[in-house]
């Protein structure tokens, strides 16, 4: 099998994409991990089904937005990958 | 043998399938037994030794001579099964027994663990698992030395390497001994050589070959046993068998409680100090831990080589993804756990006349794990009254009660009135969770003394045989070594493991980064980004703990540093940091360093600039892998 190689131009327009994909996933881990914490005493103030929302976003939420972005950026990168056609199978 | 590989592959959901409905079976066939009146000292045997039993069988029968297998499994475990057995390698003791615990005593405070060791799996998959996979070496420290100039770079990612992952093998190992002393009847020092002969069955002879597809028996069985428990703790208390959702329920009722205790410091309150004020240094503290855990993540080579045993850089990201959903389940569980815990505890055990309280109180108690201090002569019968003075009036008050962090997970069977069989489930789940983790370690640590230091740096020509001799030979003594180190100091878990994490976030995290989404880093930025970040963590994190006043009037132009007397020392807290989030101050030093030198050092060379391009596409070959040497 011939090996593809992309041209450079080709190459930094992949990466652009990429690089875009991770810094706004990064923004969303950022968000997730402090940002919203800094509010847990407000957000404490709120209750759903018995949780204090502050204390439920440490538990779950977050850590469920961490399983989705990972689920998330599995997804977007197939899609910039088999755009560029080189997706490894 | 190729054929017998091809059809274990292609058949993996039907063997583990088999093999969990055994173990299902098994358990089943325990609590028969245990309903025949067998005495539960023999059931917990029977856990133990069975349960390793198997793990030592997949050993042998996946044991290889092959460099590849021995290294990265064959590069053949799809995302799934790496998710599996990823999972496994991540979650230790620490996470199984010790975190709930945490919670328990913790409350708000204690969630930094749960988010801290879940997040930096997000930082995995978009910075560092696909493009490591790329490149298609056998360790980290290949990765330091074809991108930053061979040899030293190489080095000091293997000193780094060593340091973290020895630090937390060791917390392991005191993790097997615990639950191998207490559930055979042993000393301490020789249940860590007895937990260590498991863990060394299940990695000498088919290296990661071997230790991924017992990560994944293992992993089946600790989420088993840790979910059971409390699956059915929320059943008795709240009538549906869900604890996850059901124990905001438990969150509820313990406020109540709270405020008939007249306790200043709710459960779920954030950033509160005893009194119940705002506190800006625990605020600090729960980020700079946070920080920490989940930068060390996407840093620690046990855990970044697991990435390197997938078929394809697509698996690499998906297997990402399915590693974070195994640990999840884990650690979503764990509040509820400690929430249920603390309800049974405020509900039926507080408050009530000694002579009514629940038979577990007692049985726990002669084991030193919980304590009624009321009567006068109570630290007679309970070893964690000593100390204490309980005011003799046959009712238990709060600050009467005494509780050890690991007996949440360990106690909750016989607190929610399951079967002594549970229990034994539970001890399997827990040396599964250790055994695991410490494989990884070990492996980790073994291939980057024989890799990375015999054969790439002192013996280049050394046959395939000669490698893996030297490499199952040094497993063997490292292990050894670690046991022994385990055995005669003993230490706190969750503490050691903390250190690793920040030794590896501020040795590995930038050089790694760096090295993907920065071209223009050279050599000598790579070099001195681990310097600089590894050596100041390791200065303030010695310092800090073993000459804490030296540091308090050494330092004192940088602020504000107090002493705390803890495990036995006075421990410098830097700006009332403490010095387990150490990484903190290493981290952003190894970027400063990186940027800076790689700004007033010249570019890396266009190869070089080749090489990178190449790993960051999936498809095609990887460039120049040894255009720097």
């Amino acid at each position: 099998m011939a090996e593809k190689r992309l041209t450079g131009e080709q190459q930094a327009a992949y990466w652009h994409k990429t690089r875009n994909l991770m810094w706004v996933i990064l923004a969303a881990w950022f968000f997730f991990s402090f940002v919203i914490h800094v509010f847990a005493p407000q957000l404490n103030t709120i209750r759903i089904l018995g949780f204090p929302l502050g204390y439920y976003m440490a538990a779950q939420g977050s850590l469920i937005a961490f399983v989705l972005m990972c689920v998330w950026n599995a997804k977007s990168q197939d899609k910039i990958d088999n755009e560029f056609g080189v997706q490894d199978e | 043998m190729a054929a017998m590989q091809g059809g274990f592959l292609a058949n993996l959901g039907k063997v583990y399938g088999v093999y969990t409905g055994t173990f299902v079976g098994f358990t089943i066939f325990i609590g028969i037994l245990e309903a025949f009146g067998v005495p539960n000292r023999i059931l917990g045997y029977l856990f133990i030794f069975l349960t390793i039993g198997v793990y030592a069988l997949i050993g042998y029968l996946a044991r290889t001579s092959e460099v590849n297998e021995y290294y990265v499994a064959g590069r053949s475990v799809p995302a799934f099964y790496n998710g599996m057995a990823t999972g496994a390698d991540w979650m230790s003791a620490a996470s199984f027994i010790g975190m709930a615990g945490s919670l328990y005593f913790g409350g708000y405070g204690g969630l930094a663990f749960v988010l801290g060791w879940t997040g930096g799996y997000v930082l995995v998959s978009i910075l560092m698992a696909p493009y490591l996979r790329k490149f298609g070496q056998f360790t980290v420290p290949d990765f330091f030395s074809a991108r930053y100039g061979g040899n030293l770079a190489r080095g000091l990612a293997v000193i780094v390497l060593i340091t973290a992952s020895f630090t937390y093998v060791v917390a392991q190992i005191v993790g097997v001994g615990i639950i191998t002393a207490r559930f055979l009847n042993i000393g301490f020092e020789i249940a860590c050589f007895v937990g260590l002969l498991g863990i060394l069955m299940c990695s000498m002879l088919g290296g990661m070959k071997a230790v991924t597809w017992t990560q994944v028996a293992q992993y089946i069985i600790l989420i088993i046993a840790y979910l059971i428990p409390v699956v059915v703790l929320s059943a008795k208390v709240t009538g549906i068998p869900i604890p996850q959702i059901m124990y905001g329920q438990a969150l509820e009722k313990i406020e109540v409680f709270e405020k008939t205790f007249g306790i200043t410091q709710p459960y779920t309150a954030a950033f509160v100090d005893a009194k119940g004020n705002f506190s800006a240094v625990a605020m600090w503290n729960y980020f700079a831990l946070i920080l920490c855990l989940m930068v060390g993540t996407a840093s620690l080579p046990h855990i970044l080589m697991r990435y390197f045993t997938t078929p394809s850089v697509k698996q690499a990201r998906d297997s990402v993804a399915w590693s974070l959903f195994f640990i999840f389940l884990l650690y979503f569980t764990a509040p509820a756990y400690a929430a249920f815990a603390k309800l049974e505890v405020y509900q039926n055990v507080i408050g009530q006349p000694i002579a009514q309280l629940p038979a577990w109180v007692a049985s726990w108690g002669s084991i030193g794990l919980v304590g009624a201090c009321d009567a006068a002569n109570a630290a007679e019968i309970y070893k964690l009254c000593a100390g204490v003075k309980g005011n003799a009036d046959g009712i238990l008050q709060l600050n009467e009660f005494r509780l050890h962090t690991d007996a949440v997970v360990l106690a909750t069977p016989e607190i929610a009135g399951l079967p002594y069989v549970i229990s034994g489930l539970v001890a399997a789940g827990g040396l599964a969770a250790a055994l695991s983790t410490a494989d990884g370690l070990l492996l980790a640590i073994a291939n980057a003394l024989s890799h990375d230091i015999y054969y790439k740096m002192i013996d280049p020509n050394a046959d395939t045989k000669r490698r893996l001799i030297i490499s199952r030979a040094l497993l063997a003594l490292v292990a050894v070594v670690a046991a022994y180190v385990a055995g005669t100091l003993g230490a706190d878990i969750l503490f050691l493991v903390s250190w690793a994490f920040s030794m590896a976030a501020a040795g590995l995290f930038a050089g790694l980064v760096l090295g993907i989404w920065w071209k223009r880093a050279g050599n000598a930025a790579g070099v001195a980004g681990i310097v600089a970040g590894f050596g100041l963590c390791m200065f303030f994190l010695i310092g800090t703990e073993f000459y804490g006043p030296w540091i308090k009037a050494t330092f004192a132009w940088m602020g504000d540093i107090n002493i705390v007397k803890i495990r036995g020392r006075d421990v410098a807290y830097i700006w009332g940091i403490n010095n387990i989030s150490v990484g903190i101050f290493g981290i952003p030093t190894a970027f400063l360093a990186m940027l800076i030198v790689g700004y007033i050092t010249k570019p890396a060379s266009p190869e070089m600039q080749d090489f990178i391009d190449s790993i960051r596409i999936p498809s095609g070959s990887v460039r120049n892998a040894e255009a720097a040497h």
